[in-house]
């Protein structure tokens, strides 16, 4: 057996903090940046006596993106203390959701590669987050800031089968929180976190390999490549008849491979229970229909319209649909110019390469779209010529100006009057009589010539279509 | 003005009438605590600056402005209750120090009110006990024979408050730790429905079955307290949104057509003589008053205590997990080298063997593979406990019954045998696991002198029943004329 008698079986847990004002169950604002242990308050210190309440905007954006993964909505969902002691978890439990979660029974379509594919949803659960530990040396700092925001854990099926996927899937995901406004879905900082199940069975096999948990993953490229190495290292282990022992590993970016952080053995026993200072929370279905109705359109759904409204490739479309705002950035590009496909070229191409060259994002583009579409348009109406548009969207980008003044400023109209053109033709035949003998006898390349010739001595300006026309007619004679 | 003896509605009365200062009332109160409590030892801690409260109290009289309606009442505060800047222990060497930034619901209601906290009363440890004998501050004593214990856990609020050290306190009741306690020591104690009175800042021992309330000597002083501490509370999900009634105000003192729901399981338990007479007795006298006397039957009652035990040890054992050294509290001076060895250190040092006890026990109860068995039985079994007595409500306004099968034990009695001592609380856990209001009120007294109480019972949010029948019984058996000897 090799490599390719092996299926791979994975499966995501995705940690989204939310974007509430306050934390999930208490009052302290839940901003990042604060310094040290300052939005903290007895009750997510877990002072004696203090108790929590629940945030009803946590529940509303936990609904919302429940909705989005195509989620059942419980109408009585219960909280549960996970029990167990470490310094920056100040209750010695987490408040969490345990057998009866808020969302069940979702999937997520997503584009592999061109391909469609769906993922189950198996719960989408609110829980709050612990504190955070530091560790220097002989001693540890706890900072509690991050105690008690509100995370909204996603658990897929296991229902992915490359690491590709894996990305993809997480990639989905985080775009709908994002289009949502319910989390930044920032793997960097945190507020997206991500851990994966992955295990490998020979093709065909009906039941699963044994499972290893890998965690603190903090790029959706380190996703891909930490499945990619513990996928391999788990067929070397069955081909080389080791056992795969159950255990959660961490990857390290760094070595590109995983390692044990912790075994079964080691497993606590979290005694849930539900917890009595909250009472189950109930949901009723006009609450649910509220929710829905500000449900904005997703990104899959973005997309498919994309295809079928403005013929743009799915590639486009996909592509164009990462980001909400990229996206909203097309739209209004395309509603100013009515060329969707110019809109997308210009957007895909000079917008995102200008960005990704300054490292700035979407938000901070400095041309706005309407004056992205403006000079489509008059790329379209003729006014400008495709070439002369780079120059005047280079002077959008760092003048600010609007793509009319520019033109109109530096000259950059495009000649089209016949009457001019044939005085610039004539002279440059007359100039280039030896040439335009050559051509005449057969040297058809030369024609290329001939239109370098012009557009030079028009500094660009004139417009190609005319000049091929006229010189074709007088190059003949 | 006899100030040992007022109740809080005469205290209140003069001080808004400025008939007395809020000044000397506590200066008196204080005074006696001085004199009196190093024979009890029923409070903790006493509040240092009482007397600059009671002088605003004052102020606020003199400028003419209203300083509410417990203006300038010492008030005795189980010390399971956080008060800001003022030390918080609940009896525990674990908290020994601790001094909260906040004060509870019941607290800033009470002050909010006018009320002066006089101190912080003693308790069994974390509220878990019936003698008041697991604490890390000592023993207390029953101020009606000293060598007996004042019940448990909220014995520190009783023993004052029957010493008149205090004119009235508050308790909480996870089991009936107002009720026995009160019962103990003669006086009145009513635990509120479940969700009556706000849990904020009160020191978790059970969450879903800890409710504070009040105890004083009569139950009007109660009716006046729990007036002040009942209402929602935005900071506990659990306080319940139902409007508070003007129980010291609107209670008839008649039980004239009230159904009286005998409880038969009372009956056949080996409940000694005094007891039996003294329920008798008020049995007689409700009939006499117009009452009609029935009979009620809790079936799934004789299992109260094993599931009382299994659900308040397992949520105890989560809530006392907070209490790891790390952020505040009593932390181990042992070198450690982990952190597992860390907290082993420090709780094994900090908690006191009872609460040990009870947070092995639910540990258990918790655990993979017993949840099923225990935990989640027990939750079963609490459910139908709960129907059983709605459908006794159905027949019944009040339920009466003993508070305990006999009156204060003598220190040391029973603490060697811990299932003898969790019999003591037969009668009081049901009222905590179904949720509903019970108030213990004095009914006569044993042969050897100690104070005998009753129990009534009522559905939820029908603390007017309580009040209703306490009241009449309290007016038909003048029994607050007897004072215990320690006075």
């Amino acid at each position: 057996m090799s490599f390719d008698h092996f299926d791979a079986v994975i499966g995501l847990e995705i940690h989204a903090q939310l974007l509430t004002e306050s934390k999930i169950f208490c009052r302290d604002s839940t901003h990042f940046g604060a310094g040290d242990n300052e939005n903290i308050c007895p009750v997510c210190t877990g002072m004696p006596g203090s108790l929590p309440v629940l945030n009803r905007q946590a529940v509303e954006f936990s609904i919302k993106t429940g909705l989005a993964l195509n989620c059942d909505i419980r109408r009585q969902s219960v909280f549960a203390r996970k029990q167990y002691f470490y310094p920056d978890l100040p209750k010695g439990y987490q408040i969490s959701q345990y057998d009866r979660p808020l969302c069940e029974n979702g999937h997520v379509d997503f584009l592999v590669d061109g391909q469609m594919r769906r993922v189950s949803i198996v719960r989408a659960h609110m829980e709050e987050d612990a504190g955070k530990s530091t560790h220097h040396g002989d001693y540890s700092l706890i900072n509690l800031n991050r105690a008690g925001i509100p995370l909204l854990e996603i658990v897929s099926g296991p229902d992915l089968r490359s690491a590709r996927e894996a990305a993809e899937y997480a990639r989905a995901v985080r775009n709908i929180l994002r289009y949502l406004g319910v989390c930044d879905g920032n793997l960097e900082e945190g507020s997206l976190r991500c851990d994966v199940n992955v295990s490998v069975r020979p093709k065909g096999q009906k039941e699963l390999g044994t499972k290893v948990e890998i965690k603190n993953i903090n790029s959706f490229r380190f996703i891909e490549k930490a499945i990619e190495y513990e996928i391999h290292r788990q067929i070397d282990c069955v081909l080389n008849r080791e056992a795969i022992v159950q255990e959660t590993r961490l990857y390290d970016a760094d070595k590109n491979r995983t390692f044990t952080m912790r075994t079964k053995e080691d497993a606590h026993d979290y005694r849930y229970f539900p917890d009595p200072d909250l009472l189950p929370l109930t949901v009723e279905e006009a609450w649910i229909e509220r929710m829905r109705a500000t449900l904005p359109e997703l990104p899959l759904a973005m997309a498919t319209r994309f295809v079928r409204d403005f013929q743009l490739p799915e590639y486009d479309a996909f592509l164009l649909t990462q980001e909400r705002e990229l996206a909203d950035y097309f739209e209004r590009t395309n509603r100013a110019c009515g060329n969707p496909k110019a809109a997308s070229n210009w957007v895909m191409t000079e917008v995102l390469r200008n960005l990704n060259e300054t490292g700035k994002t979407i938000l901070e583009v400095p041309v706005p779209a309407e004056h992205l579409g403006r000079m489509i348009r008059m790329i379209d109406t003729g006014v400008i010529s495709g070439k002369i548009a780079k120059t005047v969207f280079g002077e959008m980008w760092t003048s600010g100006q609007e793509p009319d003044a520019i033109v109109k400023d530096k000259g950059l109209v495009q000649i089209t009057d016949v009457a001019s053109l044939e005085r610039v033709i004539d002279q440059t035949l007359a100039e280039n009589a030896a040439n335009l003998e050559a051509y005449r006898s057969g040297k058809d390349k030369l024609f290329g010539f001939f239109v370098g010739q012009v557009m030079k001595a028009t500094k660009g300006q004139a417009s190609p279509e005319v000049v091929n026309e006229l010189l074709k007619k007088k190059m003949q004679r | 003005m006899d100030l040992t003896e007022a109740t809080l509605a005469e205290i209140r009365d003069a001080v808004r009438a400025k008939r007395v200062k809020a000044v000397e009332v506590v200066a008196h109160f204080q005074r006696r605590i001085e004199t009196l409590d190093n024979q009890l030892n029923s409070f903790i801690t006493v509040n240092p600056r009482a007397m600059e409260e009671a002088t605003q109290i004052d102020a606020i009289l003199a400028s003419g402005r209203d300083p509410g309606p417990l203006a300038g009442v010492p008030i005795a505060v189980k010390d399971l209750l956080c008060t800001k800047n003022l030390a918080t222990t609940a009896a525990s060497n674990i908290l020994r120090g601790f001094v909260p930034p906040y004060s509870a619901t019941v607290v800033k209601r009470l002050q909010a009110a006018g009320a002066v906290i006089l101190g912080k009363t003693n308790l069994d440890e974390f509220g878990m006990g019936s003698s008041n004998e697991n604490s890390a501050f000592g023993v207390c004593r029953n101020p009606w024979a000293l060598d007996h214990v004042p019940g448990g856990s909220s014995g520190g609020t009783a023993a004052a408050v029957a010493a008149r050290l205090a004119p009235a306190g508050i308790g909480t009741d996870t089991g009936g730790s107002i009720r026995q306690p009160a019962s103990f020591c003669g006086l009145v104690g009513i635990k509120p429905t479940y969700g009556r009175v706000s849990r904020f800042g009160i020191v978790s021992y059970a969450s879903s079955l800890d409710q504070a309330g009040p105890m004083a000597r009569t139950a009007q002083d109660c009716a006046i307290l729990l007036e002040t501490i009942a209402g929602h509370d935005d900071w506990d999900a659990t306080a319940s949104m139902r409007p508070v009634p003007s129980w010291s105000t609107d209670t008839i003192p008649s039980p004239k057509g009230m159904r009286i729901g005998v409880l038969q399981e009372a009956l056949s338990e080996k409940i000694d003589q005094d007891t039996s007479t003294v329920l008798n007795t008020a049995i007689s006298t409700l009939r006499q008053l117009g009452a009609e006397i029935t009979e009620v039957s809790i079936p799934k009652l004789r299992h109260a205590v094993s599931i009382y035990y299994l659900l308040a040890t397992s949520e105890a054992s989560s809530n006392l997990a907070r209490y790891d050294g790390v952020r505040y509290g009593y932390r181990s001076r042992k070198q450690t080298s982990d952190l597992e060895s860390f907290y082993a250190a420090t709780r094994s040092e900090g908690f006191g063997t009872e609460v040990k006890r009870r947070i092995m026990m639910g540990t258990y109860a918790l655990s993979s593979g017993y949840y099923d068995a225990f935990y989640l039985k027990a939750s079963q079994v609490r459910r139908q406990l709960r129907d059983e007595y709605m459908a006794a409500f159905a027949q019944c306004d009040v339920i009466l019954s003993p508070v305990t099968t006999s009156p204060a034990f003598k220190i040391g009695a029973r603490i060697s045998d811990p299932l003898e001592m969790y019999l003591n609380d037969i009668f009081t856990t049901s009222a905590n696991l179904a949720g509903l209001p019970a108030i213990a009120v004095p009914g006569g007294f044993a042969e050897s002198g100690l104070p005998i109480g009753l129990q009534f019972t009522a559905n939820h949010f029908d603390e007017h029943n309580l009040f209703r029948v306490a009241t009449a019984l309290e007016q038909a058996l003048p029994l607050v004329k007897k004072v215990p000897h320690v006075i």
